[in-house]
């Protein structure tokens, strides 16, 4: 069967290799490297100069709140889930409750196949994403147009969304191009034949070919920022207006949220409004914040649903160390001035959800049982950088730790060998006892008697598993004489 | 019944074992004071710099002079065309119809085909933030429904000096009453923008490509 | 003369990685607290913080070094460690070991000796108040800020003022990245087991970090963390490169006599 829409890499992202082999490939290619240090440090530089403006005291009491906000939504989440499905049915919307990604999936393909329709058009959503709607309207008939303009570089490009915020941030303006010229036309307006580089011909080009998708579109699909308990308000933060396209032209509108989006109270938004955009784009604010509370006779969609979703945020909010990543709002400000994240880009994670909250949320969402769920806790240096920029302060290398323990723990009661497991016993031997460590200290000060004897000062390639060090690095030989031993030789007395 | 919904709620309640049941304001307290009101003594220029800094063009001028002023935002783009809202103040639209732009009134509403043909749409909003140099329409008569304000290419909105609000939060408490009358919102911060390609800002994508901003003191 | 350290008595923390591969940098601890009039104790009982089972999930582990590490310093009011990151181990991941195994006791214990460990720069400049300890290194030094030391124990502008008083020494900022952050602050990819786990990405990693050092025209790169230094100077040894990782607690101890 002939797709409609193009067709994304194969396979499923958790099924993805481990991230050490994922990251050993991306490193491997200079132009990503490229693009995507330019565009973090970019982003970093502008986010501290925006969060500036505000002054650090009131940049603290905005983050306190909205941790207190979100800590609060969590805590109480099924009396603020059970109002908004209230207030947004007595404004004509219908709630829809999925338990997983199939069930959600389900939901949209009926709702959209009632509508009898071909094409629907998007709003860049994450939970769609992470649900694999596209596919599943794909398998059912319907072509999924993503509107917004790196989702429409990575969905051209056959390929995958590398970052939360800027998905096609791995692209630069000539890939951009060329995927524009090369497909564009077989999916609708084709790009002009004499189509530059420079940013503003393509953006307009992603304009021109869009336009008529959006005239002509009678469902849209989106996702949600903010889902507002007290007053039945969805809200979507975006910039470049192909949100409001689609949340107001059609005649129906399909909004997946996540279950963890609702906010108690409309004025709770002054809170978010203030650090989401600031976080994000780094900007004052966002170009457009669009927020609609069911339907509104002769203005927009007549029709609304609202899809919610759990997909292992029920199992999230089940772990109290891990409950707090679901304050995340997706700025993307950790995953910008993460030092691991710059070096290997979004790809290498296996999960829609890369960088710092994507090691600390999709174990959590999905649980440690794949490879590449085993491997994402441990792609950190625990350099602690996105703690400190995070808006709603997620405790991120607390939780990534935490994670780390879930599958340590897990190795463990495998009851088979493992190197690493049988390393850590016999250092626990060693340093649970002080007699332990100091014989392990003579026998480095011997080894290091016997490397000084031989006039080796420095280590250098080693064998497994050493080499994962000495590849690159040397290790300095061991000194003839600890710091103890020393000690005992001259301060003894001095005890 | 709604199975998804009884499971979803069950999970949620089992996962939260570890709350107590007090009250969820003595549970889960937030020390946040809302609505309060940023020390801004010169709210106007701080408004204005916003917008500019977005590139929007911006004309302060006297409530007297807003409807000629109106004109000459249009016609400083080239509009031959313009949708008007039905509440649009009166004055404004004689202004426009003595200039020779071919008006539009979306009675009965226009198709978004229609619209797409229109150069440009000229509106009122309700508050204004300073600091972050934000226009919120609220979409009542003097506004349109959002599909005006979105489709055509250029729009001129006028903003009256004293719906201008220091920052997000005034700007957020007064606009619950639009919320709570069932009104859509939409803050428009400059133009529509994009920074997609290697995070560059281009100014224009799909929503209004140019915002002129009559500022009436 | 009365010395700032006159009446205190510190516990040295040499911490593990010290005491086998790096003695110099405990020596160095001693010398300079001694100089400046302080009784320097090294309780025998220490091993390791325990922050290599920690970070790398080995919960019951590290659980044993929190023991030894309370059993060790209980007695003494000032425990010094020359590594911002040791420090920032048991300020913050002792109280969660001992909380995540219930055991209250052992939390009472470890909450007792968390506001009484210092990094030593922070015991300099907080504690005995001095910036110009009297050391003299007549060197161009740059300095990696380590992220624990700045992110995590949060020393601070300390070291950059410690730094600045040693006579003779020629200080050179790391510099800053094309969009002017400082690139002092970034990470140089050792993160413990993250530099065996992740190889490629760590290496990466401190590449980088020597080139913005190598930059400088530095004859010395400095930290508060021998961890990060072995890193930084794993590599360049490996490259050969013309400068040397020096711990900021050597620097502070060297005087005109060793000079000479």
């Amino acid at each position: 069967m002939t797709r409609l829409t193009p067709a994304p890499p194969p396979g499923k992202l958790i099924d993805s290799p481990p991230f050490k082999v994922n990251a050993k490939k991306e490193l491997a290619n200079p132009v990503l490297r490229k693009n995507l240090r330019f565009a973090t440090h970019t982003i970093r530089a502008k986010r501290r100069l925006r969060v500036s403006e505000v002054g650090e005291e009131a940049w603290q009491q905005l983050r306190d709140a909205a941790a207190e906000i979100k800590d609060r939504v969590a805590r109480h989440l099924d009396t603020y889930l059970l109002q908004l499905e209230e207030t947004l049915t007595a404004k004509g919307a219908v709630v829809h409750w999925a338990r997983d990604a199939a069930e959600a999936n389900q939901i949209v393909v009926d709702l959209v196949k009632a509508k009898q329709v071909q094409d629907v058009v998007k709003i860049k959503s994450m939970v769609t994403q992470e649900i694999d709607l596209n596919e599943s309207l794909e398998a059912n008939g319907v072509a999924a147009w993503e509107t917004d303009l790196a989702e429409l570089i990575v969905q051209l490009g056959h390929d995958r969304p590398s970052h939360i915020l800027v998905p096609a941030i791995h692209r630069n303006r000539s890939e951009v191009r060329e995927i524009f010229l090369r497909e564009m036309g077989r999916y609708g307006t084709p790009a002009p034949a004499d189509l530059s580089n420079d940013p503003p011909v393509l953006a307009a080009a992603a304009r021109t070919h869009l336009r008529n998708k959006f005239l002509a579109a009678k469902v849209a699909i989106s996702g949600g920022n903010f889902a507002i308990a007290e007053t039945g308000t969805l809200v979507i933060v975006e910039s470049e207006g192909n949100g409001r396209m689609c949340l107001t032209l059609p005649e129906t509108l399909i909004s997946v949220v996540g279950i963890e989006k609702v906010l108690p109270t409309f004025d709770d938004l002054e809170v978010f409004l203030q650090l989401l955009p600031r976080s994000s784009t780094a900007e004052r604010m966002n170009p457009y914040t669009s927020m609609w509370s069911g339907i509104t006779p002769g203005d927009g969609p007549q029709e609304l649903h609202v899809v919610l979703v759990d997909n292992g945020r029920t199992q999230a909010l089940a772990d109290e160390i891990g409950r707090p990543a679901l304050r995340c709002i997706r700025c993307s400000a950790c995953l910008n001035i993460c030092p691991v994240y710059e070096r290997v880009g979004g790809h290498a994670y296996g999960s829609v959800y890369p960088g710092p909250i994507g090691i600390a949320l999709t174990p959590q969402l999905r649980g440690i049982k794949s490879v590449i769920d085993k491997s994402l806790p441990f792609a950190c240096s625990l350099c602690n950088a996105c703690a400190d920029v995070c808006p709603v302060q997620i405790p991120l290398p607390e939780i990534i730790v935490h994670n780390r323990n879930r599958v340590a723990e897990a190795k463990q009661s495998e009851r088979r060998p493992h190197l690493e497991t049988t390393a850590v016993g016999a250092m626990t031997w060693v340093w649970k006892n002080p007699k332990h460590w100091e014989k392990m200290l003579k026998l480095a000060g011997l080894s290091g008697k016997a490397l000084a004897a031989l006039r080796v000062q420095s280590l250098g390639p080693l064998p497994p598993p050493i080499s994962a060090w000495s590849n690159a690095r040397d290790l300095p030989a061991p000194p003839a004489q600890s710091f103890r031993e020393w000690w005992k030789r001259n301060r003894e007395g001095a005890q | 019944m709604n199975t998804a919904k009884d499971v979803i709620l069950t999970r949620i309640k089992s996962a939260l074992a570890d709350v107590p049941s007090a009250p969820i304001e003595e549970d889960a307290p937030v020390t946040w004071e809302y609505g309060k009101v940023a020390e801004m003594p010169a709210i106007l220029d701080v408004f204005v710099d916003a917008l500019e800094d977005y590139k929007a063009t911006v004309y302060r001028v006297s409530a007297a002079e807003v409807p000629k002023t109106v004109v000459k935002a249009l016609k400083s783009k080239g509009a031959h065309s313009v949708v008007l809202p039905a509440g649009l103040e009166a004055s404004w639209r004689e202004a426009i119809h003595h200039a020779k732009i071919g008006i539009h009134d979306d009675e009965p509403p226009l198709t978004a085909p229609q619209l797409n043909e229109i150069d440009a749409v000229v509106t009122a909003s309700r508050i204004s933030i300073a600091s972050t140099g934000t226009i919120v329409l609220d979409h009542t008569p003097d506004q349109g429904r959002r599909a005006l304000t979105l489709v055509p290419d250029i729009h001129v909105c006028v903003v009256a000096a004293d719906s201008v609000v220091s920052d997000v939060p005034e700007a957020v408490a007064k606009l619950k009453a639009s919320i709570t009358a069932g009104q859509p919102l939409t803050f428009i911060s400059g133009g529509s923008a994009t920074s997609d390609i290697e995070l560059q800002r281009v100014e224009g994508v799909h929503g209004p490509r140019k915002l002129l901003v009559v500022l009436a003191e | 003369m009365s010395q700032p350290g006159d009446g205190i008595r510190v516990a040295l923390f040499a911490t593990c990685i010290n005491d086998v591969m790096f003695p110099n940098t405990p020596k160095a601890v001693v010398k300079l607290l001694e100089r400046l009039g302080c009784t320097v104790d090294f309780p025998f009982g220490q091993t390791c913080c325990g922050q290599m089972f920690t970070n790398t999930g080995y919960y019951k582990e590290g659980l044993t070094t929190v023991h030894t590490y309370v059993d060790a310093f209980e007695r003494y009011d000032y425990i010094v460690a020359p590594s911002g990151s040791c420090v920032g181990a048991v300020r913050h991941q002792h109280p969660m070991l001992a909380e995540w195994a219930g055991d209250e006791l052992l939390l009472a214990r470890v909450c007792k000796l968390v506001p009484r460990t210092f990094d030593l720069s922070e015991f300099l400049v907080d504690v005995l108040g001095v910036t110009d300890v009297g050391a003299f290194f007549p060197h161009k030094v740059t300095y990696h800020a380590t992220c624990h030391s700045l992110r995590v124990t949060k020393v601070g502008e300390r070291p950059y003022q410690l730094l600045q008083a040693v006579r003779g020494l020629d200080f050179v900022e790391l510099p800053s990245d094309e969009a002017g952050l400082p690139t002092a602050e970034e990470c140089c990819g050792f993160g413990g087991t993250f530099s065996l786990k992740n190889p490629d990405v760590s290496v990466a990693m401190v590449s980088e970090k020597v080139r913005n050092i190598l930059a400088t025209g530095a004859e010395y790169v400095t930290a508060g963390d021998n961890s990060c230094l072995m890193n930084i100077g794993g590599l360049l040894h490996r490259q050969k490169a013309p400068v040397k990782a020096i711990h900021l607690a050597e620097i502070l101890a060297s005087t005109e006599e060793d000079a000479a």
